[in-house]
Parts: structure tokens; sequence; C-alpha cells
């Protein structure tokens, strides 16, 4: 069992000093950006031209959606948000510090990334995992 | 190349059969619509079967097993929600290609109840409910929210189309339901994923449906009386927009196949009579209309306000019930679509007929994305 928090996806960096963050991959020719690593890019069709960046910490909500329904020992409602990252890079994730009520949400409000524990779930080893989620800005 | 005809085509009505075998299931289909195009398994050259539950498990051969093994060549297709629709377009491809004359093509699935999507699985943790949901009615309630940023499109607006939807399947024997559900009810109805209550969401139901395709040579020759033109096929897959590989975008998806169908038929969206198309959910529907041409952007919700998507407005959708009332059983819908569109350009339709209906469009999209698309004309 590690005793630090492990990723919840591959995306989520967590270097040993400094803040965590989102890494995304951009296209060095058409400037296409894709969560998780890639070589070659489907918008242009370029090789061996993708390089890791740091996504930013703040976007806007694209769309959303409050869920009701989902599987046993899920918690709900929650949010389903889709952002679009300033600086290219669109994420899902769950939109927390607001009531989730669609007549309170705004599409395009402002959000930004925070980075919790990923609401208490571990593996089979009992890890712990770190999660991001977007809040109002 | 030779037009295609479909000369025979039915389906069971949908339903719950948890005691049959999914082969079992499509063998009914089959041997229905070979009744219906008067010819028999031996007459078959090949046959294309379309299944995504047990995509792996041989199901057109075993469909063969239950009713007759002739020593033909299967090809079983998986193409998520497109599944049907792509076995029908590789029966339609072998004709136009001009490898064989008569040719079955069958779709079958069997459903269990409850949410799709979503399940997670894979390493670690499971992310529904923790990175967002990516279950199917909160996929596409975030597809349906999109259009209300994009155009005000209402809670309301969208219930409509499921009271619209269940009130066409009072006329379908073969639905699953036939139930009318007024609109109080449906936006009352349980909340699963805003703005999907439980009635805007498709009935997972099992169900096969399958269509004798022919060549024009064999058409000719076996009679054309209720053979039906088969005008477009057309199948997309996603092609690059910024978000899709977050947010699956079954608009570009369909506008493409859209497209390539209309230039492929000759026609236009206006010339057009009756679309099936796939309302998985009450949000889909509503994107669908301006993705098929059938208004223009942003006019969605009048189509639906003003009836003009009701059986006798200007282009009745889904008047078999659709998805959300006949049932959605994966791999089958897509032939479906195309027997309930044939029903109509045969004037077979009984009291839900399409009066003077010439030209149908069917449309069916899978996430993934696969979206296929036909166009048929009576001949």
């Amino acid at each position: 069992m590690s005793e630090k928090s492990l990723p919840a996806v591959s995306y989520l960096k967590i270097p040993d000093k400094g803040d965590p963050y989102l890494e995304g991959h951009k296209c060095g020719n058409c400037g296409a950006v894709f969560l998780g690593e890639r070589s070659v890019c489907s918008k242009c069709f370029s090789r061996d031209n993708m390089s890791a960046i740091k996504l930013e910490e703040t976007g806007v909500l694209h769309s959303f959606s409050v869920v009701y329904r989902s599987f046993p020992g899920i918690d709900v409602p929650y949010v389903s948000a889709i952002v679009d990252l300033d600086g290219g890079g669109t994420v899902k994730g769950n939109l927390i510090n607001i009531e989730p009520d669609p007549e309170k949400i705004d599409f395009g409000m402002k959000v930004r990334l925070t980075y919790q524990d990923a609401l208490g779930r571990k593996d089979k080893e009992g890890n712990s995992y770190l999660s991001y989620f977007f809040e109002p800005a | 190349m030779s037009d295609v005809y479909v000369l025979g085509v039915d389906m069971i009505k949908f339903g719950r059969f948890p005691d049959r075998t999914v082969p079992n299931i499509g063998a009914e289909a089959a041997l229905m619509a070979l009744d219906d195009a008067g010819l028999t398994i031996k007459d078959m050259q090949a046959m294309y079967c379309g299944n995504l539950g047990q995509a792996n498990a041989m199901v057109g051969q075993r469909i063969l097993q239950e009713i007759g093994q002739t020593g033909i060549p299967v090809v079983n297709c998986a193409n998520a929600c497109a599944t049907g629709a792509t076995a029908f377009r590789e029966a339609w491809m072998s004709i136009k290609a001009g490898i064989y004359d008569v040719v079955l093509a069958v779709g079958v699935e069997q459903m269990g109840k409850g949410l799709l999507g979503g399940a997670g699985g894979g390493d670690g943790i499971p992310k529904e409910g923790l990175l967002g949901s990516g279950t199917m009615p909160c996929v596409f309630a975030e597809a349906g929210m999109e259009h209300s940023k994009d155009h005000g499109t209402t809670f309301e607006q969208f219930a409509k189309i499921s009271v619209k939807n269940h009130h066409h399947s009072t006329m379908n024997p073969k639905a699953m339901y036939q139930i009318e559900t007024p609109l109080d009810v449906v936006m009352n109805a349980e909340m699963i994923s805003y703005p999907n209550t439980k009635l805007m969401c498709s009935v997972n139901v099992d169900g096969s449906a399958a269509a004798v395709l022919v060549s024009e040579k064999k058409a000719k020759e076996l009679g054309m009386g209720r053979a039906v033109r088969v005008k477009a096929s057309a199948l997309a897959s996603d092609p690059y927009t910024d978000r899709d590989l977050v947010m699956p975008d079954v608009n570009a998806c369909t506008r493409l196949a859209a497209e390539q169908a209309y230039e492929m038929a000759g026609v236009g969206p206006e010339d057009i009579n009756l679309v099936e198309l796939h309302d998985c959910f009450a949000t889909a529907e509503m994107l669908h209309y301006e993705n098929l041409g059938l208004c223009k952007d942003g006019e969605a919700g009048k189509m639906i306000d003003e009836g003009h998507v009701e059986l006798g407005g200007k282009v009745p959708v889904n008047v078999s019930g659709g998805l959300l009332s006949k049932g959605h059983p994966l791999g089958a819908t897509g032939i479906a679509n195309i027997y309930e569109v044939c029903t109509h350009l045969r004037g077979e339709a009984g009291e839900r007929q399409v009066e003077g209906a010439r030209l149908g469009m069917t449309h069916v999209i899978g996430l993934g994305t696969a979206c296929g698309i036909h166009i048929l004309e009576k001949v």
C-alpha cells in the first residue's frame, strides 16, 4: 500500500514537490489539446509532434447535467460538468461547492480546478486516491 | 451498379424474454423477414448479423443453426447503437458490389434492465460519480444542455418529445408500450439526469428485426410489388471536433452521415416524408431535427412546439413510438427502424400510416461513435 495518494486518472500528475496538476498533450502543428499521452494528432494527423503541457487551473462551464440516478452506492444528486479550460483542453468532472440545482447553475460560469481525496474511494490494496473537481471561481 | 431493394422485412414485438437465447430471438425475426419476402433460407447467399451483447459469440451462425445451416458466409457486426444499421449496410454493399443477389440482414439484442454506460472498471477506483457521469442518460443530457445553452431550449420542450413518441406508440402493436404519457406525467417522472426524466429515456428491451435485400435483377424476377428501394446508405465515424473525446459529439457525426446520404439519394430534407431517428433520450431527438436538416439550427424547439414532427405534421418523426416507447434493443434498432419506414412506404402501417409516404429516412447513432443513415423509397 502506498503511503501517498495515487492519481485517480493518468492525466492527473502529483509531483514530489509542488502542487498537483492536469496534464494535456498539445499538437505542435495544429495546437489541438488532448488528455492522456499519444504520439499522433487525430485532428491534423501529424506524427511525433505532441508535447506534454500543464493545463490551466481555470475555465468556463460548457455544459452540465445534474445526476439524480447513478449506480448503487454513489451519492446523488451531483453535477456532472464539461469544462473548457482557459488555454485549451476540455475536461469532464464533478462541479462541487454549488447547489445541485439546474436553475442555479449558469452556462459559461467561471470555474477552477481543486484537488481532493477521491470521495474516500480506495482500491483493492487499500490505496487512497487523489482526484480533481471543479468549483465556482 | 444495381439498385438494391428490401424485398422482405419484419420485426418481432419488442419485450422482455429472459427465458430465450439471443440466437432464438434473432431466428424469429429472420424467419418473419424470409416469409415476408416469400423466400426461404435456401435462397439466401450470405447473412449479416448485428448484435452487441454477444459480439464475440457468433450469433449469426447460431441463428442459422436454428433455421437452416446452408453453409453461406456469415459476418457478425458490432457497432454500438449503429450495429443493426451496419449489418444492413454490409448486406447492401455486398449487392452493390455485385457479389450477391439475395442476402439476409438480422439485428438482435437481449438487454438487462437499468442504466447503461459509466460502469467504469479498469485500474484503480471506479470513476462514476467522481469525474462526472458516464451513464447514457447523463451523457445525452449534457448534449441536450448544450442545445439549451445555444438556443434556450427548455425542459418542457424536451419533455414534449417523449409525450409525442409515447402517443405514437399507442398505434404500434409491436412497440413495448402502448401508453399515453401526458406532459405532466413525463415532467414529474423520476428525474434521472436533468433534463431527462425516466420517461425521457429509451426502454431497454429484447428484440429482433430482419430484412431480405435483393439486387434489381432479382427484384424484377420475384416481383416488385412490395419492394422498397434503398436510395442511400451512409455510415460515418466521429470526425475530429474539439470536445469529442470528452463529450461525445453526436451532432458532427450525424451531420456528416446525413450530408452523404442526401447526396447519394439526390434528395434534400424537404423531400423526406417520415423519419425514424435515434431518440435514445428525448434530448437526443431534439438535436437530430437540426442535424438531419429537418429544420434550421436553433429551430428544433419550434418543430416540437408547432407539431411539425407529429403524425399528420410536416415531417412525422418516430411514428413507431421510437426508442422511447417502442424500445431499444441495441443491435436490432437499426433494422427495426428500417422495418417501420418500409411499412409506411408499402402503405401497411394501419392507424399510424403516414399518408402518401414516398421517401423515408432512418438514423441511428452509437457512441464511440458510429452513425448510420438510410434513405428508402417507395417503388
